[in-house]
Parts: structure tokens; C-alpha cells; sequence
């Protein structure tokens, strides 16, 4: 038994480590001031994939993510560690979307390169929104079944798959059958590291839209590489080549609009500074006992 | 009726009027505090637009038993949906009972706890109506808004209002066209109250079958172990919260010891539960537990706004940081410039020495 499996991987700004520089004056995300990583849940979605690529040979892990040209760093950072390939879906028609407007562009690509899914995993959250929503929404909008919360993929056998998910206060086996989109917990596996020969053997991989302005692949050192190497021409999708309907892509498709955005202040209060001093934390605890905050 | 929008045209259920919504969450037959307070919350929200306060309950076994947790919120009108495939809950059959139930009855706001539930089911609820939707709220607002570019003008949305890009900014999002206008909200964020214990709402029993196809039961849950909450943050008076600052896995026993002898809880920052140095379970802020103690001591706990947003109504803050420019320090009562290796145990030593 060989799988098709779609990873569902988005390259975000590292909002875990967030410098000073990292708001403009102006209140706006300063993106060129964060580093572009591969969104930590992600990794852990690709690696449960693998580890199905392990278990039944012929099985195809193939990436989708949805950004920029530079977003294809993520296609190629998952084929380091074992996918198969992906592609890149981008056009300026998909600028501005929300949760739903993403979902519906993702789910229209994934019907137009896998039409026969097996499935679809994709990481519980990205970091930079934390909302949850694009894996749901993608499996409402193909009609098929949902895990959520995915911690590990325990068995899959006649097109039924037995996955452990962690819910509030516990944890849930549920069984569903093919096909059907997990979304997969930060708790889950880690990603296997990078394979050097992949490394070697898929470094040059790029996407069309990575390539300077008017040139192609025959204008880039290696050019020859290229025309013997297809694999190194990553695949890369418009709106228009998966017959998305602009008026459900990008700003135009989202329902939700940002009203405002608010730097953060926090209002200052009047605080007493204390030292680490014996005297300064004997002092405060007496205090704090005299008013009955404590004890 | 098929929930599933395979051909991708958008049913946006549009229309100013409109229920305010609340999906209540169940285990067994118990609601979950969250509904709770969103119903409080909810039943605000439809005072100020002049409509209806209605819920949904979906579970096995529940008729006669979640009215009474229900309805003394002000629910004008309670759905129940009593089927044995609907508990415990799973995605497609709670699905089908609101997308099929908002296509009936439109309201114009719907919300649902920010939990693996509301997280799993909300998504493909807002997918399928093609409605906007907004996870983990921190405030929830009524208010008019003026689209310039289409020049449009907007009265009564629902202002959704949560922390974003890191807890960086905070941003409000509002849905203009589409409905309903969906939000969810963590547990502990909203307060609930009881309206009137003998609040007078209509009570309808829903007919399952017509909302739920068989065909939508495709989820097996073959086993399942739900405990109680392990700790008692929501309701602590004091707690102990450790950040990235504490250092340590072993750290945390410091804090542990300190907890001890105040009778408090111990709880974490998100950097101190993603570097391992505590239970995921612990975690406080937009993403975590939302707490209200009356006396909160952050230990080397820098004070991102997704934390703020979980503590920042806690009566008297304690802010223990090596980095007197830590912005907790700006909402703290009581700065203690110190590392927390070295604070801790003093106020250990001085608590016990004070307290006889």
C-alpha cells in the first residue's frame, strides 16, 4: 500500500524571538526585522508524513505552502528531511487573506496536484496568527473528515486511520477513515534533522518566482543543471492555474477585516522598585502580611 | 443536507438582524465553564443590539439535565440536539447541527469557547457558511465601522479584539458582510454570572435527524480519558508564575516550594512551557489559562502581552526580574530587581519567619 500525502507547511516571521526593531514607529510589523522559519507545528506534521513514507514504500510526501517566492525555502527545507517535493502557490490575487481565504486557495490547490489525496497533514497552528483554522477549514472545504490535536499516528491499516490526540484535560484515540486531514501537536515527534546527500542533491532547487526579474533557469549558474535535473525546478501555482475564483482569494475573499491594530503600551503604574536585599524582601513580605495580602 | 461546500460558492448568510449565538460545550452532561461565560458574555452583547440570547446544546443524554446551566444566563432560547452520536463530541456531526441550524435560523454573532473543541469545530463551521471568524478573543465589543475604501458605513458589528503577531499588537477585526460574525474565546477570559436562576427561556428539542445525516457519524472514538484540571489556577487567590527567567526544570521546584508555603499555584509563561521547564497545562496568558488572583508573583517572566493578557486583572503583581526593564514591570506593583535564584528562597525564609 503506497499513500498520497499533501503537507500543508507556511513559512512565518519568528515571532518567538522578537527584537526591539520589530514594530516600525508607525505601529506596523517591521517583517524585515524578524527571521523567515519554518513554522515549528509544521515540522512536526511533516514528520509524522515521513514516518508513513517509512512504513509503506511509495508513498509521496508532497509540500504545499502558500506565500512569497522566498516561502519556497520552506518546500525545499522539508525535501532536505525527506519530501518528495511541493509547490510554491503564489500570485498577488492571494495577498491579504484571512483564515477562510487561505483555506479555500490551499484546498483549490490541493484538488488541482492531488486530486486523490490519502492525506492531508498539516501543523495544529502557525506562530505568527496562532488561530488554528486554516487546517479545518481546508478539510470542510474538500468535504473531508478532521483530527485535530493530533499527538501520534498509531496504526493505519484498510483505509482507516487510528490516530492519539491530546483534548482538554486528557487524551482521545479516534479512528476515521481515508481520506481525512490531521492537524498535528508542537508535543508531537520532532522532525528528523536534514539528510546531507538531500541537502546535496536539492540545494539548487528553485522555484521560477525566486529567479531575478526577466531571467530564467538558462540565465543561472548551472544552467545545465537545470535542463538534466527537472526535480530542480520546483513547481510553483497562480491563481489561475488551479482555477481559483479571485473573488474568494486575498483581501477580496476574507470576511474578516482589520479594523485597527494597537502597539502595545501597557499603562504604567506606580510600582515600589525593591532590591534582591535580605532587608528589601523582609521588608515586603512584613508588609504584605500587614495588609492580610498574604498569609 | 450536505454541510460540505464542495463546489466552492461561498453561502454567506447575510442580514443586519439575528440571535446572538452560543455553543455550549459538554462533557457528559456537565457545560463547560467557558459556555458560561460566553452565555454572560452573549447575553451583554444582545442587550446592547436589542436581539436575542440563544444556545445550542449538542450531546447524549442531556435533555433535563443542562437547563438549569443554561438558561439562568438569559437564554431567550435553548436548542437541544440529544443524540447518542453526538458525545463525545466529534467534528462532522457537530458540524452539520450548526451550519444547518445557523442556515435556519441566521443569527448574526456566534461564539464558542477558544478550546480543542470550539477550535476544531469553529473553523469548519465559519469554512462552510463562508462567515469570518476570530480565535481567542480577549474583548468583545459593539461598535459601528466605516469601510473607506468602499465607503461604506457599518453600524453594531461585533468588534473582535485579541492580541496578534506575537502578542506584539492588538488588533480588532470586525466581519462587515458575512454572518454570522463568529468569535471564540479562552476559558477564564469573560466572567460569568447568573442573570436569574429563574430566567424564563424557551426550551426546543430539536429533531437530530434532520440536521445530522448518518452519513456524517464518521469518527470512531475508541478510547478516551478526560480528567479533572490537575491544577486550580482559575480559581487560585495567589499564584507563583515562572517565565523563561526561572532558567530550569529543577528552577520550577523553587517555585514549587514557594507555592507551598503561601497555599498557592503554580503556573508558567509560554517560553517557560515551550522550554520544557513546565506542564503544558500551566501555561497563563491568550493562548493559556486567563487567571485573577489577588496576589501574583512573576518570576523572571518578562511580560509578553499574550501573558498580560492572561494576569493583568490579578489584584497585586510582584514582579521578581534580573532586567529591571522588563515590561511586566510597568503593571507591577512590586518590582524586585533580583534574579529569581536569589529572591525565592528569601522570601521563603522571610515568609516563614513573619508568618507565625
Amino acid at each position: 500500500m503506497s499513500l498520497k500525502i499533501v503537507v500543508l507547511a507556511k513559512q512565518v516571521p519568528d515571532t518567538r524571538n522578537v527584537g526591539p526593531d520589530a514594530m516600525t514607529p508607525e505601529g506596523t510589523v517591521n517583517r524585515s526585522a524578524l527571521p523567515a522559519i519554518f513554522n515549528p507545528e509544521d515540522l512536526n506534521a511533516l514528520e509524522q508524513a515521513l514516518r508513513l513514507k517509512d512504513q509503506f514504500p511509495g508513498t509521496t510526501v508532497t509540500v504545499i505552502t502558500m506565500g512569497p517566492g522566498r516561502a519556497a525555502e520552506v518546500i525545499r527545507e522539508a525535501m532536505y528531511r525527506g519530501a518528495d517535493g511541493g509547490y510554491l502557490l503564489t500570485d498577488r490575487a492571494f495577498a491579504g487573506a484571512d483564515t477562510l481565504a487561505t483555506s479555500y486557495a490551499l484546498a483549490t490547490a490541493i484538488k488541482h496536484v492531488q486530486p486523490d489525496v490519502d492525506l492531508i497533514i498539516g501543523g495544529r497552528q502557525a506562530i505568527d496568527g496562532d488561530t488554528a483554522q486554516v487546517g479545518p477549514q481546508v478539510a470542510e472545504k474538500l468535504g473531508l473528515n478532521q483530527i485535530t490535536y493530533t499527538e501520534e499516528i498509531l496504526s493505519l491499516k484498510d483505509g482507516k486511520i487510528t490516530v492519539k490526540r491530546h483534548i482538554d484535560g486528557g487524551v482521545e484515540t479516534v479512528e476515521s477513515a481515508l481520506p481525512c486531514v490531521l492537524t498535528v501537536n508542537g508535543s508531537a515527534a520532532p522532525c528528523r534533522p536534514r539528510n546531507v546527500k538531500r541537502v546535496m542533491k536539492f540545494k539548487r532547487c528553485l522555484a521560477p518566482m525566486e529567479l531575478a526579474p526577466e531571467t530564467t533557469y538558462a540565465d543561472l549558474p548551472y544552467a545545465s543543471e537545470y535542463e538534466k535535473k527537472p526535480y530542480l525546478k520546483l513547481g510553483q501555482l497562480t491563481c489561475a492555474d488551479v482555477n481559483a475564483d479571485l473573488q474568494q482569494c486575498g483581501l477580496a475573499g476574507s470576511p474578516t477585516k482589520v479594523k485597527n491594530v494597537e502597539n502595545i503600551v501597557f499603562k504604567a503604574k506606580e510600582s515600589k522598585v525593591l532590591t534582591g536585599s535580605d532587608e528589601d524582601v523582609n521588608g515586603l513580605i512584613q508588609e504584605l502580611l500587614a495588609s492580610h495580602t498574604i498569609g | 443536507m450536505n454541510t460540505s461546500n464542495n463546489n466552492g460558492n461561498p453561502l454567506p448568510l447575510k442580514g443586519a438582524g439575528g440571535s446572538v449565538f452560543v455553543y455550549c460545550e459538554l462533557e457528559g452532561t456537565k457545560v463547560a465553564e467557558v459556555s458560561q461565560e460566553l452565555l454572560t458574555k452573549g447575553r451583554k452583547l444582545a442587550n446592547t443590539l436589542g436581539v436575542q440570547l440563544e444556545a445550542v446544546a449538542a450531546g447524549s443524554g442531556i435533555t433535563g439535565k443542562v437547563e438549569k446551566q443554561i438558561l439562568p444566563y438569559g437564554v431567550d432560547k435553548l436548542h437541544i440536539f440529544d443524540a447518542k452520536g453526538l458525545s463525545p463530541y466529534t467534528s462532522k456531526p457537530h458540524t452539520a447541527v450548526l451550519v444547518n441550524l445557523f442556515k435556519q435560523e441566521k443569527p448574526q454573532i456566534c461564539l464558542m469557547g477558544a478550546d480543542v473543541v470550539g477550535r476544531d469545530l469553529g473553523p469548519r463551521v465559519s469554512s462552510a457558511l463562508h462567515s469570518g471568524l476570530t480565535a481567542d478573543c480577549t474583548a468583545l465589543e459593539i461598535g459601528p465601522h466605516d469601510d473607506k475604501k468602499n465607503d461604506k458605513h457599518y453600524d453594531n458589528l461585533l468588534y473582535q479584539i485579541r492580541p496578534a503577531f506575537g502578542g506584539n499588537i492588538v488588533a480588532t477585526i470586525v466581519n462587515p458582510e458575512n454572518r454570522p460574525q463568529m468569535a471564540t474565546v479562552r476559558s477564564g477570559v469573560m466572567k460569568a454570572e447568573v442573570l436569574d436562576p429563574n430566567y424564563k427561556g424557551e426550551v426546543i428539542i430539536e429533531d437530530v435527524a434532520k440536521f445530522v445525516p448518518e452519513t456524517e457519524y464518521v469518527t470512531k472514538v475508541l478510547d478516551r480519558h478526560v480528567q479533572a484540571a490537575k491544577n486550580n489556577l482559575k480559581g487560585a487567590s495567589i499564584i507563583v508564575a515562572g517565565g523563561y527567567g526561572v532558567g530550569s526544570k529543577e528552577g520550577f521546584d523553587q517555585l514549587y516550594e514557594l507555592a507551598k508555603v503561601l497555599h498557592a499555584e503554580v503556573g508558567a509563561s509560554r517560553a517557560a512551557v515551550d522550554a520544557g521547564f513546565a506542564d503544558h497545562d500551566l501555561q497563563i496568558g491568550q493562548t493559556g489559562v486567563t487567571v485573577r488572583p489577588k496576589v501574583y508573583i512573576a518570576c523572571g517572566i518578562s511580560g509578553a502581552i499574550q501573558h498580560v493578557a492572561g494576569m493583568k486583572e490579578s489584584g497585586i503583581i510582584i514582579s521578581i526580574n534580573s532586567d529591571e526593564n522588563a515590561p511586566i514591570n510597568t503593571i507591577a506593583d512590586y518590582v524586585i530587581n533580583g534574579t529569581v535564584e536569589e529572591v525565592v528562597p528569601k522570601l521563603i525564609k522571610y515568609y516563614k519567619q513573619n508568618s507565625k
